[in-house]
Order: structure tokens, then C-alpha cells, then sequence
């Protein structure tokens, strides 16, 4: 198992070059670029620039040089677009929040997600089924632009609980409305995923013969099934961690938080090129790393998969 | 908690009894609140705060807090003394010496001087640091500012220099009449060399940044929040009545609101559109709409990309009248936006607005008039492109002033909305035959609209070009009285129809009222928090 983590580990090298020079690629070719702006600027202007951030280098040189710079001094550059910060600064703010409500988030899911998709599988076609069922899909059509407005109208405006946005340095009363916008969908994908999962290891061989033998339904559910059950669930788990711990644009965008999700839309928007490339690495990097942890949990959970 | 609440009460019981003493304005004898905090809503986050860099609207407002500059901007847009008590001008107009204050401090107590002025407007042109706005010294033609931004001459030896430690000489290249006007601007604002070799680009962070202004940066979250401190080193810090300074960024202008109920923050804009009416009449103590230096506009393509027709000035001008503006003001925006038909905002400061007949005719004399210059046209089979970026409001206007010109001329045309830079790249390429555009002045005066309709302008996107007005734009420089060559001006770009101005923007916003001293006659929203305080509420 270590050699075969320490291989994809290796191949992981490759795999986030290509991903540095196709987003370098694609970003350079989108129209427009760092010094457009709503007046144009004279030409000196935007040339002094350029030379500023390297722009006017062979884009060969370019990537080399970046790549250079976040190998040999995990340098990510100056902000394009924030010309008071370096996209380490951004991301070294904007990562904790986004990592904080997300992994929340997270938590919540799979605490909710996974014990409703068991219930309703074990009690299928009962009331209870029914229950979670009708919860999910409703949490699933709810997407979080349209939860978080809800949550608003419901907990600031109505109640008058919790402040309708900004995040407070992390303060228990900001994150409760962010985790829970960003939490329900997902959510309800977990427990409709488990649920399916769960019914089809209800229904196979090995279940049948232990309860037969006459184990009693709790120990055949928690002992027998459940882990078997999980292995889907789990795979949907590591790129969803990953996506969750990286910034929701509509949380940030809405609720204030100051998450990298915001930073990288408007890096994309602004062609803030540093920043862009930034984001994307640690995204990347994190995917990488989350689906090598998915595999590894894979061969705990199933004494087939051996690496 | 009880710690907490312990070392709240003691701060509550300190700051009552500083303030026992004096709880009324000095000015206006009203009695003071004790929290004199304020916080407002921000759009999104600022580029910079680093006086030199700062580009837009969110670094500015920052900036004004925590740095001075010669000149402040005052409540009715004119100016007033800020670290400059006085000016004088050389008699050919081009020379200009500022007499300092000798009691302006930086906020680690150093003295502000002539030099910091130098070593800024220096550093704004330096080509080391890049600055998107060093152009703005270019505009305000210093000496040798082209030069040195070109990478020509060191920036030492640009038109700036201190005679003495609170005389500052700036020599422009052109006689400006409206020069002190653009020193309110903080591109011209001075700068510590100390502090900044010290630190580099970290200089701005809180517990590194020196400014002169009134207030101190304490805190800054990216994307989040940014507050400030009074500062005591302030020459003026004895009125100053708010003591701390506060920016939320909130992007979305419906949570804005929300928050602003809530009643974190004081002030909110811009309302979310289509509201403002609403909450003026429910909040009339609150809502307030007061004129803003923008003008929207539509660009017509006259280059040699563009449609032949579009050459045609009867054509431009029949597509100008056929838009009824008041829909788009009254129906679509409803936020205090006036219509225009010139390009220059109608409250820039001594502007005098010419009287123009398409502006005093009803809008059915104007539909007539279109649809009889367009059959003098020859009525031609068009279908234009009309470019915009994307935004609600933008589609909005564009849909239905396509409609006005389908219904009242025949004109089929094709909406084309794109992302921000993109959009940017094709009406700088002259790729459309109709661009949404809109333009901000740098300085209240009407040449920074008026520049952009001379020919060589970089941000003349539809790139009209008539001799005459580059001729009078041109002698406006040096002019005596040039608002009379301003008013001449949109005279022609009305006849020639240059463009379609649409309307002037306004800004709504909602201010708490116990917040007092708002510059509500000031066009640029230049708000100094100095000048504000919160009376105690009833």
C-alpha cells in the first residue's frame, strides 16, 4: 500500500504540470487579459505592466518561470488584480474560511445524509422511507442560491437569530447559515446515494444468511451492511470534500464570507492570471490528494481491493 | 464570558466618561450619540489602497480616510484646503507652488512635507511600479510625466520638486485651468519613502501603513471587512467626531439591504434597482438619490469597421430621438437618473448646459423627427449589433431601446451581451455597431467627459472624429472661461450625434439618520467619515 500510494503520489508530478500549462493555456487565450480595463490605458502604461508581471516574456518563459517559482519557493506571485497582496496572502485569508465552513458543511452531510439513507433503506416503503425520501428531494431541488435567501428571509429577517452575512473571524452565529446553504444539496445527494446503496447490499447473498442465522436486524445493518454499502457513497465523498473545502462561490458571493471560492470568479473575471493559477493548483492538488485518500479507504473497507 | 462581559462594561464606562464631556457637536450644539462608529456597505473589495495604485471607487473611498492630499474635495464639489493651504500660479499657467501646512502629521508623528509630495507623484510614474493611474499625471500634463512613464527619463527629473519643506512646485507641460481640481485625486497624494523601502508592497497592511488622513488602518480581511481608527496625529483630529471606520464588503445589494435593516451597516449603496421608490416613500428620512458624474451612453461604430450607414448623421441622430429616455429612467431604473442628451453630466460643477432642441421637444415631436430623417436617409435595411456587458440592467435597456427602434424605424437589431473583459476587448477592437458604454470624470469639471470625444482619445471606442472639436477641446485647456467652449462642444456632438447619451446617473442610497454631515451635494460621492457624526437617536 505505501508503494502503490507513493506511485500516484509520483504520477500526481505530471498530472498538475499538465494541469499548470492547459489553464495557462486557456486563460491566455480568453479574450481580453490583466490590463483591460473600462479606459484604456496608453500604451506605455499597460507595456510597464507587463514587464511588471512578466507578460511580455515568450509564453514559454512564462509558464517556466511560474512554474519555477511555486516549485523552488512555492511563490505564487503577486496578485494581478489585488495589487496589495500576493495570491499566497489570498489564499493563505480566504483558504481557513473556506476550509471552515466547508468541512462544517461537510460534516453535516454525511452526520444527516448517511443515517437518513440507511433508515429509509431499511425501512422501505414505510412511513420513514417516505419521510426521507420526500426530505431529500426537496433539499436536492433547493440549490444553495436559493437556500441561502431562504435561510435569510427565515433567520435574519422573520427570527431575527443570525446575522444575514459577513464572516466575524469564524464566530458560531456567521457559520450557521453558510453551512447549512452549502450543506443541504449535498446532503441529500449523500442520503439518496446511501439509500440506494444500502437497499442493494440489503437484498444481496451475505445479508440474506445472516438473517437468516437469525442476527438481529441492528447487527446486520451496523456490522454487515453498512460498510459495504459505503463504498459508493464514499467515491461520491472525496471529490465532493474537495469541492466543498475549496469555496462556493454562491456562499461567498452571498453570505461575505471572504472564501477563495469568490476570489477565483473574480480572478476569472478580472483575468487576475496569478490568482487564477493559484487556486487552481491548490484545487487540483487537493483533488489529487482526496482521491488517493478514497482509494486507500477503498482497501480498508473491502478486503477484496488490495493495492 | 463573564471576562468579556467585565472588560466590555470597563471600555463602556472608559469611553462614557471621555465622552461626558463633550456630547454635542461643537458646530451645531446637537447632542452626540455615544457610539460614534460608522460603517458602511461595499460593492466588492478594493483593488488597492496604496495611494498610487488606487484605480477605483472602493480603494478611493479607503484612501480618503486614511491619507490627505493638497486639495480635499468639499461637500459641494468644489475644493477646500487639505494639507495645501494655498496655491499660486505662475502668470504663463504653468507653474504651480502649494504653500503646506507646517502642523500635518503621519500617523507615527512625523511631519508631512513638500518631499513626501515630490517622492509620490514621482513614484506614481515610476515604471518600476506600474502603476494602472500613472497616466492620470500624464493627464494633468506634469513635466516630463510621458517621458518618464515611457521609461525615457528617471522619474527624478519629472516636473515636481520641493522648494522647502512645506513649498511644493508642480510645472505642467499645459496651462490647466482645473490643475487643483485634480490634485483631489490620490494619485497626487503624498507618500513615505521610508516606510514604503521598508516594507515594499506589504507597506499598506495594518500595523505597517503610515497615512496622513484622519484615520488609521486597523484591520483588513480580504474580501470581507476593513476598519479604521481615528488617528490623533490628524492636524484636524480635534474635529473629529467618528471614531472608527468600517467597510463590509457585500456584493449582493439585496443582502446589503437586509444588512443595513439589521442594522449593521449605516449606509448602503447602490440600492438594489428598481427599490429606490419603494423605500423612499416607506423611509423618507433615508433614502436619498443625489447626482453622480456618470453619464450612460450608446457608442456609435464610425470607424472603418463600422456599418456605412451609421456614417450617415441623420441616420445617428433618427436612432438618438427614436430612444425615449424618460422609460429608461422613470420605468426601468427608477432610481433619480435623468435623461441626458448631453455627454457631460448635467451637475458638473459650472457647467452650463446648452439648450438643445431634441431636449425641449416632447418625445412624439422627437418619434416624427426620427422617422422623417430616416426616410431623408433613405430608410436603410439595417440590422445592428448592439454590445453590451453582462448585466440585468444592461439587457434591460438594450431590449427596449431595440424595441423603440424596430417599432419606431424598422431597425431589426442584435443584442450581444459578454463577460466584462471580454466585452472590453471587442468594443476596443471596434467589433460592434453599437456599444453600451458609460463614462465616470476623474475631476468635476466637464473637459474629463469632453476629452473623450476628440479623436485621438484611447477611450473614444466608437472613435467619432470631428476636427472642430478636437480644435476647441484643445484651446478649453488654456482658455479663460471654458465652459463656453464646453457648452460649443455638445452643441456639435448634439448636431453631429456623436453618440446617444441616454442618462446621467444618480446614486441611491439608503444613510442611517442619525448619521449627520453628509455631502449630499457632492457629484463624485467623495465622503470624508471626519466629517460625519451620529447624533443620539430620540
Amino acid at each position: 500500500m505505501l508503494v502503490y500510494s507513493i506511485k500516484r503520489i509520483l504520477v500526481a508530478i505530471p498530472v498538475l504540470l499538465i494541469l499548470v500549462i492547459v489553464s495557462y493555456l486557456v486563460m491566455v487565450l480568453a479574450p481580453g487579459g490583466p490590463t483591460s480595463s473600462e479606459r484604456t490605458l496608453p500604451a506605455a502604461v499597460i507595456a510597464n505592466i507587463e514587464a511588471r508581471y512578466g507578460l511580455d516574456q515568450p509564453l514559454w518563459k512564462q509558464i517556466y518561470d511560474y512554474v519555477e517559482n511555486v516549485v523552488l519557493r512555492f511563490d505564487f506571485g503577486p496578485s494581478f488584480l489585488r495589487r496589495d497582496l500576493s495570491v499566497n496572502d489570498m489564499i493563505a485569508q480566504g483558504f481557513p474560511v473556506t476550509l471552515t465552513y466547508g468541512a462544517l458543511s461537510f460534516v453535516l452531510a454525511v452526520a444527516v445524509g448517511v443515517p437518513l439513507g440507511v433508515v429509509a433503506a431499511v425501512r422501505q416503503n414505510t412511513w420513514l422511507d417516505y419521510l426521507a425520501v420526500g426530505f431529500s428531494v426537496g433539499a436536492q431541488v433547493l440549490p444553495n442560491f436559493v437556500m441561502a435567501p431562504i435561510l435569510v428571509v427565515i433567520f435574519t429577517v422573520w427570527l431575527g437569530w443570525l446575522p444575514a452575512g459577513g464572516w466575524n473571524g469564524g464566530a458560531p452565529e456567521n457559520l450557521v447559515l453558510p453551512v447549512i446553504a452549502l450543506g443541504t444539496s449535498f446532503m441529500a445527494s449523500i442520503a439518496r446515494l446511501t439509500r440506494s446503496s444500502m437497499l442493494e447490499t440489503m437484498n444481496s447473498g451475505f445479508i440474506r444468511t445472516a438473517r437468516a442465522k437469525g442476527m438481529p436486524m441492528r447487527k446486520v445493518v451496523l456490522r454487515h451492511a453498512l460498510k459495504p454499502a459505503m463504498l459508493p457513497v464514499i467515491s461520491y465523498l472525496g471529490p465532493t470534500f474537495v469541492g466543498m473545502i475549496t469555496g462556493s462561490v454562491v456562499i461567498d458571493y452571498f453570505f461575505s464570507t471572504g472564501g477563495i471560492g469568490g476570489f477565483l470568479v473574480n480572478a476569472a473575471l478580472n483575468r487576475d492570471y496569478s490568482t487564477m493559477m493559484g487556486i487552481t493548483i491548490l484545487i487540483g492538488a487537493l483533488t489529487i490528494l482526496f482521491n488517493l485518500l478514497v482509494d486507500l479507504t477503498y482497501a480498508w473497507i473491502d478486503p477484496r481491493i488490495r493495492y | 464570558m463573564i471576562r468579556t462581559a467585565t472588560g466590555t462594561l470597563a471600555a463602556l464606562l472608559l469611553s462614557t466618561a471621555a465622552f461626558a464631556q463633550d456630547a454635542t457637536n461643537p458646530e451645531t450644539g446637537e447632542p452626540l450619540a455615544e457610539d460614534q462608529s460608522f460603517t458602511y456597505r461595499m460593492l466588492d473589495d478594493w483593488k488597492s489602497i496604496d495611494p498610487q495604485l488606487v484605480e477605483e471607487t472602493a480603494g478611493n473611498h479607503a484612501v480618503r480616510q486614511l491619507f490627505e492630499g493638497l486639495y480635499n474635495s468639499a461637500p459641494d464639489g468644489t475644493i477646500e484646503p487639505g494639507v495645501a493651504l494655498s496655491h499660486e500660479v505662475s502668470d504663463d499657467g504653468l507653474t504651480y507652488t502649494f504653500t503646506l501646512r507646517d502642523d500635518a502629521r503621519w500617523s507615527d508623528g512625523e511631519p508631512v512635507t513638500a518631499q513626501d509630495f515630490v517622492y509620490g507623484i514621482q513614484r506614481a510614474v515610476d515604471p518600476e511600479l506600474a502603476s494602472n493611474y500613472s497616466w492620470y499625471i500624464e493627464l494633468a500634463t506634469v513635466e516630463g510625466a510621458t517621458e518618464a512613464i515611457a521609461g525615457e527619463i528617471d522619474p527624478s527629473e519629472i516636473g515636481v520638486r520641493a522648494i522647502d519643506d512645506t513649498t511644493l512646485e508642480i510645472t505642467l507641460e499645459e496651462a490647466l485651468p482645473y490643475f487643483p481640481q485634480m490634485v483631489t485625486y490620490s494619485t497626487f497624494f503624498p507618500a513615505r519613502q521610508d516606510v514604503i523601502e521598508e516594507h515594499g508592497a506589504d507597506w499598506v497592511r495594518p500595523g505597517n501603513i503610515v497615512g496622513n488622513g484622519a484615520y488609521v488602518l486597523t484591520d483588513y480581511r480580504v474580501g470581507e471587512r476593513w476598519s479604521a481608527e481615528k488617528s490623533d496625529t490628524y492636524w484636524n483630529a480635534d474635529d473629529v467626531i467618528i471614531d472608527e471606520v468600517t467597510g463590509l464588503i457585500i456584493n449582493d445589494p439585496n443582502q446589503a439591504l437586509t444588512r443595513y435593516f439589521d442594522g449593521e451597516v449605516d449606509m448602503t449603496e447602490p440600492l438594489p434597482a428598481g427599490q429606490f421608490p419603494e423605500l423612499k416613500e416607506e423611509y423618507p428620512d433615508q433614502a436619498h438619490s443625489i447626482p453622480r458624474l456618470c453619464s450612460y451612453y450608446y457608442a456609435f461604430n464610425q470607424s472603418e469597421s463600422g456599418p456605412e450607414a451609421l456614417k450617415d448623421p441623420n441616420v445617428r441622430r433618427a436612432l438618438s430621438l427614436a430612444v425615449d429616455r424618460s422609460v429608461i429612467t422613470d420605468q426601468i431604473l427608477q432610481g433619480g437618473q435623468t435623461p441626458a442628451y448631453t455627454f457631460a453630466h448635467q451637475d458638473t460643477a459650472n457647467f452650463e448646459m446648452p439648450v438643445l432642441p431634441d431636449a425641449q421637444m416632447t418625445q412624439a415631436e422627437r418619434d416624427a423627427e426620427a422617422q422623417r430623417l430616416w426616410e431623408e436617409a433613405g430608410s436603410p435595411d439595417l440590422t445592428l449589433d448592439l454590445i453590451y456587458n453582462t448585466s440585468d440592467q444592461h439587457e434591460q435597456i438594450a431590449t427596449i431601446v431595440s424595441q423603440m427602434w424596430k417599432q419606431k424605424l424598422g431597425v431589426d437589431t442584435d443584442l450581444s451581451n459578454y463577460e466584462w473583459s471580454t466585452y472590453l476587448d471587442v468594443r476596443g477592437g471596434q467589433n460592434f455597431d453599437i456599444s453600451r458604454s458609460a463614462w465616470c470624470a476623474d475631476y468635476n469639471e466637464a473637459s474629463s467627459f469632453l476629452d473623450l470625444m476628440t479623436s485621438n482619445n484611447e477611450n473614444n471606442d466608437g472613435k467619432y472624429a470631428n476636427p472642430r472639436v478636437d480644435e476647441l477641446i484643445d484651446a478649453s485647456r488654456t482658455a479663460e472661461n471654458p465652459q463656453e467652449i464646453y457648452t460649443e462642444v455638445e452643441e456639435i456632438l448634439n448636431e453631429d450625434t456623436a453618440i446617444i447619451p441616454i442618462y446621467h446617473y444618480s446614486l441611491a442610497f439608503m444613510l442611517d439618520e442619525d448619521v449627520k454631515g453628509w455631502p449630499f451635494e457632492n457629484a463624485e460621492n467623495n465622503w470624508y467619515a471626519r466629517d460625519l457624526y451620529r447624533v443620539a437617536g430620540e
